[in-house]
């Protein structure tokens, strides 16, 4: 897309108010870093903490591949399933329905009791906050192929439902999939932190923001892990806006654009 | 004389709360090869029924559908189907929706694309070839979808009210072009109308069906050469038989013919 500088650079200035903003009523207002540390002093923090800061992001990352490929893995399968059959969606919709609801980190325990204190146990948190997204997302998908597309492809041979799954169902419902993931690893990240942060895990973003830096109420540490949250959360989804919504639906800008 | 199509005694019988009811009853047509046959008939009549029944899409409660001597038990690329509705695969341009049977079938690359590239200039789409369909006019849909029927070279054409949304002038151009291709082709088109200017237009025989039960009232030849002129005296007449025919319908019976 292409936008006039003016246009493409207009996001900058609220950022630059915010941060002014937030710089000034630290300093002269609040005037209390326990209550609210500077930007500035944010900023040097995570410079100082530049070597273990990495490592935790990489250890967080790690927890979060984990726990989005098995909710992938389990989803899809699944999804298409229930949405191109209605008995196998009657059969499992109510036992999806009842899981759905229990928090995320209401299966801590069971994740501690079930994986110790590896990675798995975090990614299996993460697995559970992105499972349902993905999942119902991509079963709305397949459901939803317009039945006249279905009748095309059978005249045009494809029979099977594997091939009508393959050449119809699949491509329509791949849109629906990315919504639903993209949905899935904003809640997976969610997942992240609090999972570790809740003592699944012995390091990680979420672990050394609440285990250690809270602890000892360094919060200028607290709050530049935030940010760090924030910006790895904001470059993966762009990352997956680019790699995958732009470069895969063209098709779909008549549609949705 | 041998017949390309023929439809014996074919009865279509649905349930509803009060019972079993006749959809169709009882319909017998043959139709020759190389045949313009147009079905005409009010809205409920079961013309859409009887031709979803030639393309294998529903199955008939009794009777037979025999093409090119072999009875017709379920959907496949012998018989082309265009719907009323624009049923071209969004994710797919042009090329790929016409290459879409021919990929199913399992033809090489280079053959289908040559293939699709001639049908595609025999609707004169020729440049069209990358476009999404939601670049496409509705007129412009309508002709992929018929390149696309006829890609895998069906013994017979099936059109359920393939210009119903298109705009009288585009309709008018597309009834031509269709004329035009049929020549080419020489096919035999099984065409589903309510419009009997259409029918009149475009047919060598129309067939008349009545409404609850659908049954075949008679069959009109229309003897008229092409090309004709949809105001002369000769269209007109045929026009009024086939008003009368239908105006008879609304207030009779069935007749078997």
């Amino acid at each position: 897309m292409k936008l006039p500088t003016k246009e493409k650079w207009l996001w900058l200035v609220p950022l630059i108010a915010v941060l002014l903003l937030w710089e000034f009523t630290a300093g002269y207002v609040i005037k209390n870093p326990l209550m609210l540390p500077r930007f500035s002093a944010v900023i040097f923090s995570i410079y100082a903490l530049r070597n273990v800061l990495i490592a935790d992001t990489l250890i967080s990352l790690l927890h979060f591949g984990i726990g989005l490929a098995l909710a992938f893995a389990a989803a899809i399968p699944l999804a298409i399933g229930m949405g191109w059959s209605r008995n196998i969606f009657k059969a499992i919709d109510p036992i999806i329905e009842i899981l759905r609801p229990i928090p995320p980190l209401a299966w801590i325990p069971i994740a501690m009791i079930w994986f110790h204190l590896t990675h798995y146990a975090a990614g299996f948190i993460i697995f559970i906050g992105a499972f349902f997204p993905i999942l119902i997302d991509s079963y709305t998908g397949f459901r939803d192929v317009p039945k006249v597309l279905v009748e095309t492809g059978k005249v045009l041979g494809c029979i099977s439902d594997k091939k009508q799954i393959k050449y119809i169902a699949f491509p329509y419902a791949l849109p629906s999939i990315a919504t639903g993931t993209r949905v899935g690893m904003g809640v997976g990240w969610m997942c992240v932190v609090a999972a570790e942060m809740f003592g699944v895990s012995d390091s990680g973003l979420g672990y050394r923001l609440f285990q250690k830096f809270y602890f000892l109420h360094q919060m200028d540490y607290v709050v530049a892990y935030m940010l760090v949250l924030g910006l790895v959360a904001l470059c993966l989804d762009r990352l997956f806006r680019h790699f995958v919504e732009d470069k895969l639906f063209k098709w779909k800008k008549g549609i949705v654009k | 004389m041998n017949h390309k199509l023929e439809i014996r005694n074919l009865t279509k019988m649905f349930s509803t709360e009060e019972g079993e009811m006749a959809a169709l009853e009882d319909i017998s047509i043959e139709v020759t090869p190389a045949e313009f046959l147009c079905i005409i008939g009010p809205s409920g009549c079961g013309k859409t029924t009887l031709l979803r029944m030639v393309a294998g899409l529903d199955h008939p409660s009794s009777g037979k559908i025999i093409l090119d001597g072999k009875e017709v038990k379920r959907p496949s690329p012998d018989r082309g189907m265009v719907f009323q509705e624009f049923s071209l695969f969004p994710w797919r341009t042009v090329l790929k929706n016409v290459e879409f049977g021919l990929e199913i079938k399992g033809v090489g690359d280079k053959a289908r694309r040559e293939i699709a590239e001639k049908y595609i200039e025999l609707v004169g789409l020729q440049g069209f070839e990358n476009h999404y369909p939601y670049e496409l006019s509705g007129g412009m849909k309508q002709r992929v979808a018929i390149a696309r029927a006829l890609a895998t070279e069906p013994a017979i054409l099936l059109m359920d009210e393939p210009f119903g949304s298109v705009d009288a002038q585009t309709r008018n151009i597309l009834q031509e072009e269709l004329l035009r291709i049929w020549k080419r082709t020489e096919k035999t088109i099984l065409f589903v109308t309510h419009s009997v200017d259409e029918a009149v237009y475009l047919a060598d025989r129309v067939a008349v069906m009545s409404s609850r039960p659908g049954c075949l009232v008679k069959c009109l030849d229309i003897d008229i050469p092409r090309p004709r002129k949809r105001t002369s005296v000769e269209v007109n007449e045929f026009r009024e038989k086939l008003l009368m025919l239908l105006s008879l319908e609304r207030s009779k019976a069935c007749i078997s013919v």
